[in-house]
């Protein structure tokens, strides 16, 4: 439980979650990263520091690149990350109980 | 559970059929003519499709036939920043199936949901005047469905992240 709350504290940082989205496409390195998110290569590598100590993602020694991805195992618990996109859905599903309910209640009128 | 919350309905139910599918499945207390209504009209789809909080949808054009195609566009309250998805109908059975092409357009506000379009399947079954109705989403690779696992939470993460600390520490919805 506390390597999960500890993988969740990676990704409460919306940086870290759109490093983690980006790989998700494929690796990349630091460089990469820095011009995607217009951010200075000490940020990205602090970022990304928090990501490899939470386990969520690994860096190769190749070179001097040390190109990111992520650790699929990491992401084995989905729970979590499906949970977070369920609440999405469930918050458009409630507006739309909502609709339905005017609906509903515009028929019996 | 404050008193004045709805009779508790199952919340949206997530799985992942396939390596490359996303299936999202939620009932409805309504009968199947009244979800397709709201599912397919603009004027209703704005006051529900809005995703994560502080985002409206000023274009939803849809054309709901075989062969007929869909626009939808999002914007940020606060910045203007507009993304959206656009497709076509494959298949179109009233009140039971709405087959389509999906493709994510990043728009000016980016986001990885993979390089080719979707196929959604959304099917409607009613049973005594409850609706259920299921999404399956099919991405074109594994790599792509993960990535737009991971944008979707990235969108609504402050909120999300608040009602979820809440359900995980109450250890129950």
């Amino acid at each position: 439980m506390s390597e999960l709350s500890h993988t969740f504290a990676a990704l409460s940082d919306p940086t870290r979650m759109g490093i983690v989205a980006h790989l998700a496409t494929g690796e990349c390195t630091v460089n990469e990263l820095v011009s995607k998110f217009e951010l200075t290569q000490p940020t990205i590598s602090a970022h990304l520091k928090v990501l490899e100590g939470a386990g969520l993602i690994s860096r190769t020694r190749r070179a001097q690149t040390r190109p990111c991805k992520l650790r699929p195992e990491a992401f084995k618990d989905l729970d979590i990350w499906l949970e977070r996109y369920r609440t999405l859905w469930e918050g458009n599903y409630r507006r739309l109980d909502a609709v339905l309910d005017d609906l509903k209640a515009d028929q019996d009128s | 559970m404050t008193p004045s919350a709805p009779p508790s309905r199952p919340p949206a139910e997530v799985t992942l059929p396939s390596e490359n599918a996303v299936c999202v499945r939620r009932t409805f207390d309504a009968p199947v003519d009244l979800v397709w209504r709201a599912y397919t009209e603009p004027a209703l789809m704005h006051r529900w499709l809005l995703g994560p909080p502080g985002w409206s949808m000023p274009v939803c054009d849809m054309h709901v036939r075989t062969r007929g195609t869909f626009l939808w566009r999002w914007r940020n309250d606060d910045d203007g920043k507009e993304f959206g998805f656009s497709g076509e109908f494959k298949e179109v059975v009233l009140h039971q199936k709405i087959v389509s092409t999906e493709l994510f357009d990043p728009g000016d506000v980016g986001g990885t949901m993979g390089e080719g379009a979707t196929v959604n399947t959304v099917t409607f079954e009613e049973s005594g005047g409850v609706t259920t109705m299921t999404t399956l989403i099919e991405y074109a690779s594994q790599a792509d469905r993960d990535a737009a696992l991971a944008t979707g939470m990235t969108d609504g993460m402050e909120m999300s992240y608040k009602r979820l600390d809440a359900v995980l520490d109450g250890g129950a919805g």
